[in-house]
């Protein structure tokens, strides 16, 4: 089968958990930031989905957002390119810096923050188009210079692992292509725009565990040249691709009995799963809620 | 497989009871009328037709479509200036209704903030306007032409109250094409660095665009059969021309079939149930054309 094949052809890729891996990358203890949020809360109306979120995200690095669901980490991810921007009565407090200018500011453009931070969604969403057009449409869009197109394409469908699989048929419709190829296409799509760093919101929740795997080895290569921040439900997938990670709750008010998300711990991925500081973390980490 | 056997079959048998013999008086008196309310309906439109195509069928020859109405000669009289005069009519009520009604669907979809005020309003008013009997439109048009200087009786009036008729319906039905489209699309979009505007021109609206074709068609047969706004217009009956221009006088088919009615003479009743026929078939074919656009077209996500 082609899948197998070409899978074998991808740099291999430690599947070992975290927890248990003998060898790690070398991690400066600090992130080398690209972006920070800085005593972050999200809005929705009068709702505070999120309270005072403050980290930093590392270049080249991949970055897993994980806790129990309404902890607020899918808003606080797409708060990172201003996508919350389209829901109606969201509001971000606090500063979201990109290279250390804040991207709530009133001269900055979220057109532009959204081309150079890119997001891959939870589920596959290519365009009613060809799959060539799916890659075409963002740098057509943004009026972005390119020499070839065709190259730009082959490129890009190179890097998310895709090309051989449809090189044949570049003219079909995405909607063709498997749950899992969708979801590769979406990604080829994103380094179409060439971004620098891609925020995916579980994107692998919709796929079966052979297109997941697929997904987080492709992740793992595209560190070397992206920053990759992730949303994921599955501790194992964290576990397995993220170099450090940030575990959230959600806190309910006393007050109104409102849930909103809180940042529990954020540290090397491998702190995260073997040596836990706080109770929480580590109730969650060992399946006792959540 | 033995001792189940038994057991299964029972359970078919209750299956089959349930089904066919224990249905409850109500339940059969409920069918009964809902067949009848059906058997009623379609026979009158049975009926409706048939008279129809009897009474027209010898009128249904070229003569109908190439001659002009004659009030000497009942006979021969022709409906060529109806047909032309509906087309025209409607082509222009296209091309007013169609770009405009487009455009403010997308804008209320799209761009409005619906927590406003007055796009509320907007929103009421346009539901409201939807179910405005056609003459209300025909009156408006009268008061307009009559600020604006223009004649009434002219191909540009009746298309101008026509268009205002089926506006509020492309509104509505290009809304809701938009709406279909799902967020995702537009997330995607939005989320590689494209513009709204971009968003709703390259992946919105194209995807939009077989149920705003459907809406607009059935909008424009709509247009095609109504007769009152343009009598309230003071439309023309007796027209032995072709309209030439957006200022020519013109008929229309149900304008001329509406006048041919009132007439005495046997032969002005065949001549305007062949010219029946005739508005039939094209609505028919509108109809059919806004059905085979969506069955074609329609998107599965």
């Amino acid at each position: 089968m082609a899948t197998f094949t070409t899978a074998t052809e991808a740099p291999q890729v430690d599947r070992t958990p975290v927890g248990q891996r003998d060898t790690e990358r070398d991690l400066p203890t600090q992130p080398d930031p690209v972006m920070a949020c800085d005593d972050v809360s999200i809005y929705y109306g009068d709702f505070r989905a999120v309270t005072r979120v403050s980290m930093t995200f590392g270049r080249n690095e991949i970055t897993a957002l994980i806790g129990p669901s309404g902890c607020g980490k899918s808003t606080l991810l797409r708060s990172l390119n201003r996508m919350n921007d389209l829901v109606d009565g969201a509001r971000v407090a606090g500063h979201v810096t990109y290279h250390g200018k804040n991207i709530y500011d009133r001269d900055v453009d979220p057109i532009e923050v959204r081309r150079r931070i890119g997001m891959v969604f939870q589920k596959p969403n290519p365009f009613p188009k060809s799959i060539y057009d799916n890659i075409a449409y963002g740098p057509r869009a943004i009026g972005m210079k390119v020499s070839n197109l065709d190259d730009l394409v082959e490129e890009c469908l190179t890097r998310a692992a895709l090309w051989d699989e449809v090189k044949d048929k570049l003219k079909q419709s995405a909607y063709g292509l498997s749950g899992g190829q969708q979801q590769r296409l979406c990604i080829a799509r994103t380094l179409a725009v060439e971004p620098e760093v891609i925020l995916m919101d579980e994107p692998c929740s919709a796929l079966d565990p052979i297109a997941t795997a697929r997904i987080e080895d492709l992740m793992a290569e595209l560190r070397r040249d992206y920053t990759i921040i992730i949303v994921t439900h599955n501790m194992q997938q964290a576990a397995r691709v993220a170099d450090r990670t940030a575990f959230f709750t959600a806190l309910a008010d006393e007050g109104t009995g409102n849930r909103t998300g809180l940042l529990v711990e954020y540290d090397l991925t491998s702190n995260i799963f073997r040596a836990p500081k706080d109770k929480r973390t580590e109730d969650y980490i060992s399946g006792r809620f959540g | 497989m033995t001792t189940t056997a038994p057991s299964s079959t029972s359970t078919a048998t209750r299956l089959r009871t349930a089904r066919h013999g224990n249905r409850s008086l109500a339940s059969v008196v409920f069918l009964v009328a809902l067949w009848f309310a059906l058997a009623f309906s379609v026979l009158c439109l049975t009926v409706l037709l048939v008279d129809a195509f009897l009474d027209g069928m010898t009128r249904l020859d070229a003569n109908l479509f190439t001659r002009y109405t004659s009030r000497i000669q009942p006979e021969a009289a022709g409906a060529r200036a109806a047909i032309l005069g509906s087309a025209m009519v409607i082509a222009l009520t296209a091309l007013l209704a169609i770009p405009l009604g487009v455009a403010a669907g997308v804008y209320l979809e799209e761009f409005a903030d619906p927590r406003r005020w007055y796009n509320k309003l907007i929103e009421v008013n346009l539901t409201n306007l939807a179910a405005v009997p056609a003459i209300v439109y025909g009156m408006l048009t009268a008061g307009l032409a009559l600020a604006i200087d223009l004649p009434r009786r002219v191909v540009l009036s009746g298309a101008i109250a026509l268009a205002l008729l089926i506006l509020p319906v492309i509104i509505i039905a290009t809304r809701e094409a938009m709406r279909a489209v799902p967020r995702e699309i537009r997330d995607g979009s939005l989320a590689l660095g494209a513009t709204p505007l971009q968003t709703v021109w390259r992946q919105t609206l194209p995807s939009a665009i077989p149920g705003i074709a459907t809406g607009a068609i059935l909008a424009l047969s709509r247009a095609l059969g109504e007769a009152a706004p343009l009598l309230l217009l003071g439309g023309l009956v007796f027209v032995t021309y072709d309209p030439n221009g957006l200022m020519s006088g013109f008929t229309t088919l149900p304008i001329q079939i509406f006048n041919w009615a009132q007439q005495p003479q046997e032969e002005f009743r065949q001549a305007a149930s062949a010219a029946i026929i005739v508005m039939l078939v094209l609505l028919l074919a509108m109809n059919a054309v806004a059905i085979l656009i969506r069955n074609r077209y329609q998107k599965r996500w």
